[in-house]
């Protein structure tokens, strides 16, 4: 009897793998939830929307939510859910785009300055606080004010903006993870810097950027619809969240739904964002 | 004085970076801005013109000589004229800056107001529903853009329940806190999401720090120890997101101007941008980099002052 | 063990929970302290000696739960409420810890953490107090006190630190002082100094001491009577010069012999096989068993408890170590 008792109490103990405690973890779950759901819309909108976004109808000015119309009708008649349904092509597009070339660029350089420091890396500091000083939007403001407004160039200024963010948690992870011993080991054996930086050093040192791309991704979608509210991002007539807010703005006292729900598919899109990113750092983080 | 020799350092140590900072602002909009004399002197002007204006702008010097001239000009104050508005940079700016400012300032203290209390009670009340609620409410305010959230507070609480009016700015002191009592807690309620995650991980390392063990194991009173100890050194690491967040304070209230059509310093770079006036954007961008700059050197001393260990270094 | 114990603590439990699992950092420790007493308690790290001296202050409670009684000068600790706990906290038992420089305070003077003690448990006004707190450090051997008053704590030395931690636990001159491992942190020469002055200090103002550390030398130096702990229990108890002389459980027998005494050199050290057991994953029955080469059948299904093998001497085993004649004395 002692036998087995020994034996049940050792199966409980296992430790579960990752996978399951990803799974146990309520939050991380509605995030993925949420994401998955909202890239299938982004993928496919025309299959979910029920009409035409961009269909011009006088008659149908301004209604209140209804059956027909679960969001209502705008200044235009056209479909406010259908906008708003087609907007997340652009949104999802958005967190994507405005971070992963920063995230890129982030990365390489700031592997490269951590690895090598020096000169290189004092130059780096210097540029990390020059562009630290100016509030994030304001900077990407000022570059989208020379090259224009435009969905592009909103892309352009927030990665030429945002690189550096990625760029210095970059470095300071490669520069931690250098004191370890594998890194040593590797120099220890001849091999090449390259072979150091991006197979041994970077694997390890990525996790904590790919969790603040999540958070990132999350501050994208909220700049970018900040632009395209106003008037610098994405421009009308797109659906874009921020511009069908802006859309809605001089209709708050009679039909302020129209403002009202891309606020909210911004809210909760958002949130799936961190949400993952949350789940990820706690899932990611060294076990001990 | 330990202090003063501390404050100059820092002082010293802003310079090289403020100086690239000009530089970049400088060949940004110079490289892009165009001609500058058909801005000035409009598409139909005679070639002439043109040329005359040129000349007195001094756009056929070296680069160089142009950096200086605008180098020595901006560390006299002169910031060049404004198309749009025509009149000096400097003027208009130092006209609107005490809106801004006025804001920004009564963003702050209102969300340390909301913030303080709230981290406390979430920290205190650690894994339990007070914590959870607060935690989840802040996490919401967090995903909403900052226009959003002003928009919600404009619908309701000025344009549906006209408690508040729908925008400007208001005469003397009690009159601007009340025409912008809601813009700033635009501002706050989004800072005030920021500062109450980090206050609250604050709160709770120090109150699993030994040094709070020993002071209830000396017999303290809660409220003491709460006070006195944890208080202090929860701060410390707050008070440097605090300024760090300075920059989120800034396109909070650039963006809640806009929202409210309040006549302040956002606004008018908003304003400045779409008409292309280069020398407004140029003046607004090196105020806001200065602004900027005086705020993260007030949190080092408040933090210096906070805690005697930084002093020594 | 003791005419008239001042602390008395009776099978003290204390168990933390980590989700659904229950952790017992503390079983069934029991041991009673009289006046003027050095009692040590020493294990090996995670054998509860620490956990053991917070719950009895009352400290562990906002953690885990604690079952048992603790009795100080008659008055039942575990059933009171915080307020009633703080006036004796401080006051009449004080505790310090083991690393000076995380338990005081680095944002306040060293003054401001005296006074503060004074405030909250005597009358003195103001003036007083700055004369009592002055008068505190010097006792500790502070030189020049008056004018450290004003400093912080990064501007001391370890061994110094540790004795501003003493004097700020005795200003309001309580009559038990709980020390968790006071002495770990620091060197060897300044180990000696500390030590000196917690049984100088003990002895002028008639404390008991309750010494928690892993340090045999420790025990064997400054106690007049010691636990010892394994996985949270009591294995051994007894006046200090037997325990450490004839030990009669095989976990304290294995400590003594880990301690190299005139050996020569290039001796191969010896330890005890195995290591503790988590906390998460306990042996039914003895919790030395695994390690034991006494252990036998019964071992490894009950448990043994605390008895008394002879006068003044506990032990928690089925199969304790033969006794010698030096016992009886």
């Amino acid at each position: 009897m002692t036998d087995s008792t020994v034996t049940t109490v050792k199966a409980s103990k296992v430790a579960p793998s990752r996978l399951q405690l990803a799974l146990r973890k309520p939050g991380f779950m509605i995030g993925v939830i949420i994401i998955g759901f909202s890239t299938l819309l982004a993928v496919f909108p025309s299959f979910f929307a029920p009409y035409d976004p961009n269909f011009i109808d006088y008659l149908a000015v301004r209604q209140a939510p209804s059956w027909a119309h679960p969001f209502g009708t705008d200044m235009l008649g056209r479909d406010a859910l259908s906008r708003v349904i087609h907007a997340y092509s652009v949104n999802m597009q958005m967190a994507v785009l405005a971070t992963v070339f920063a995230l890129t660029i982030g990365v390489v350089v700031g592997a490269l300055v951590g690895y090598y420091r020096g000169v290189a890396d004092m130059i780096f500091g210097r540029v990390v606080d020059a562009i630290i000083t100016f509030p994030f939007l304001v900077l990407v403001i000022a570059v989208v004010a020379v090259l224009g407004p435009g969905l592009i160039n909103m892309y352009i200024a927030i990665t030429v903006v945002g690189w550096v963010y990625y760029a210095r948690l970059m470095r300071a992870e490669v520069i931690a993870q250098m004191g370890n011993d594998y890194a040593s080991a590797g120099i220890v054996m001849g091999y090449s810097d390259r072979r150091i930086i991006f197979r041994h050093l970077l694997p390890n040192a990525i996790t904590p950027v790919i969790v603040y791309w999540m958070t990132d991704m999350a501050l994208a979608i909220l700049l970018g619809s900040s632009l395209g509210y106003l008037g610098l991002g994405a421009q009308p007539p797109q659906a874009e969240w921020g511009v069908l807010i802006s859309e809605g703005r001089n209709f708050i006292t009679t039909a302020w739904w129209l403002s009202l729900m891309p606020g909210i598919a911004i809210v909760i899109t958002g949130l799936g964002f961190s949400l993952i990113g949350d789940g990820l750092a706690d899932l990611l983080r060294p076990r001990g | 004085m330990a202090g003063l020799q501390y404050v100059l350092k820092r002082l010293a140590l802003m310079v090289p970076t403020f100086i690239l900072v000009m530089i970049i602002i400088f060949l940004l909009v110079r490289l892009l801005q165009g001609d500058p004399a058909i801005a000035i002197a409009g598409d139909k002007a005679s070639d002439a013109d043109l040329a005359a204006i040129r000349e007195k702008l001094g756009l056929n010097d070296p680069l160089l000589v142009q950096f200086w001239l605008f180098f020595t000009n901006t560390l006299q104050g002169d910031l060049g004229r404004s198309i749009m508005m025509r009149t000096s940079v400097s003027s208009v700016i130092l006209e609107r800056l005490p809106t801004t400012g006025f804001l920004a300032l009564f963003a702050v203290t209102l969300s340390l107001f909301i913030a303080g209390p709230l981290a406390f009670v979430a920290a205190l009340n650690r894994g339990k529903w007070p914590d959870t609620v607060i935690r989840t409410v802040f996490q919401v305010g967090l995903s909403m853009p900052v226009f959003y959230i002003g928009l919600i507070l404009l619908t309701f609480l000025a344009a549906q329940l006209r408690w508040f009016p729908v925008g400007g700015s208001g005469d003397g002191f009690f009159g601007q806190l009340y025409f912008l009592f809601l813009p700033s807690m635009t501002v706050a309620l989004y800072t005030s999401a920021i500062i109450m995650r980090n206050l609250r991980t604050s709160i709770i390392e120090v109150l699993d720090a030994e040094y709070v063990q020993f002071a209830r194991a000396k017999g303290l009173p809660t409220r003491l120890i709460l006070g006195r100890h944890v208080l202090r050194n929860a701060l410390i690491s707050t008070i440097t997101l605090l300024g760090l967040s300075i920059g989120n304070l800034m396109s909070g209230t650039l963006v809640t101007e806009t929202v409210f059509a309040v006549p302040g310093l956002g606004r008018l770079m908003l304003e400045a941008i779409f008409a292309r006036d280069y020398p407004l954007i140029q003046g607004l961008t090196l105020t806001f980099a200065v602004l900027v700059s005086i705020v993260f050197l007030l949190t080092d001393l408040f933090q210096s002052l906070l805690d005697p260990r930084m002093r020594l270094t | 063990m003791t005419d008239h114990p001042i602390l008395e603590v009776e099978n003290l439990c204390t168990t933390f929970s980590r989700g659904d699992t229950a952790l017992p950092a503390v079983r069934d420790v029991s041991f009673s302290l009289g006046k003027g007493q050095v009692q040590g308690l020493v294990g090996e790290s995670g054998s509860g000696k620490s956990v053991t001296l917070r719950s009895i202050l009352g400290l562990a409670r906002q953690y885990g739960e604690v079952r048992g009684s603790v009795r100080w000068q008659g008055q039942e600790l575990t059933t009171m409420s915080e307020r009633q706990l703080r006036k004796i906290r401080g006051r009449e038992i004080a505790m310090i810890f083991q690393e000076p420089m995380t338990s005081l305070n680095p944002l306040l003077t060293v003054g401001t953490q005296l006074t503060e003690t004074l405030k909250a448990h005597t009358d003195l006004g103001r003036k007083a107090r700055r004369d009592r707190a002055i008068e505190m450090l010097d006792h500790v051997g502070i030189p020049a006190a008056a004018s450290r008053l004003g400093e912080y704590p990064h501007q001391f030395s370890g061994g110094m630190r540790q004795r501003v931690m003493i004097a700020i636990a005795l200003a309001a001159s309580p009559k038990l002082l709980l020390a968790d491992e006071p002495t770990t942190a620091l060197d060897a020469t300044i180990q000696a100094q500390i030590l000196d002055l917690i049984l100088k200090l003990a002895d002028e103002m008639s404390m008991g001491v309750v010494l928690v550390t892993h340090d045999l030398g420790v025990v064997a130096q400054t106690c007049d009577t010691v636990s010892v702990m394994y996985a949270g229990r009591v294995v051994e108890q007894g006046d200090v010069r037997q325990v450490l002389q004839t030990p009669r459980h095989p976990y304290t027998e294995g400590l003594m012999r880990s301690v190299p005494q005139d050996v020569p050199p290039r001796t191969q050290l010896y330890s005890v096989p195995g290591t503790p057991p988590s906390l998460f994953s306990l042996p039914e029955g003895c919790a030395f068993a695994p390690r034991c080469q006494a252990a036998g059948p019964a071992c490894q299904t009950a448990r043994p408890m605390l008895q008394d093998i002879a006068p003044g001497r506990q032990t928690a085993c089925f199969h304790p170590l033969p006794a010698t004649q030096d016992d009886a004395a």
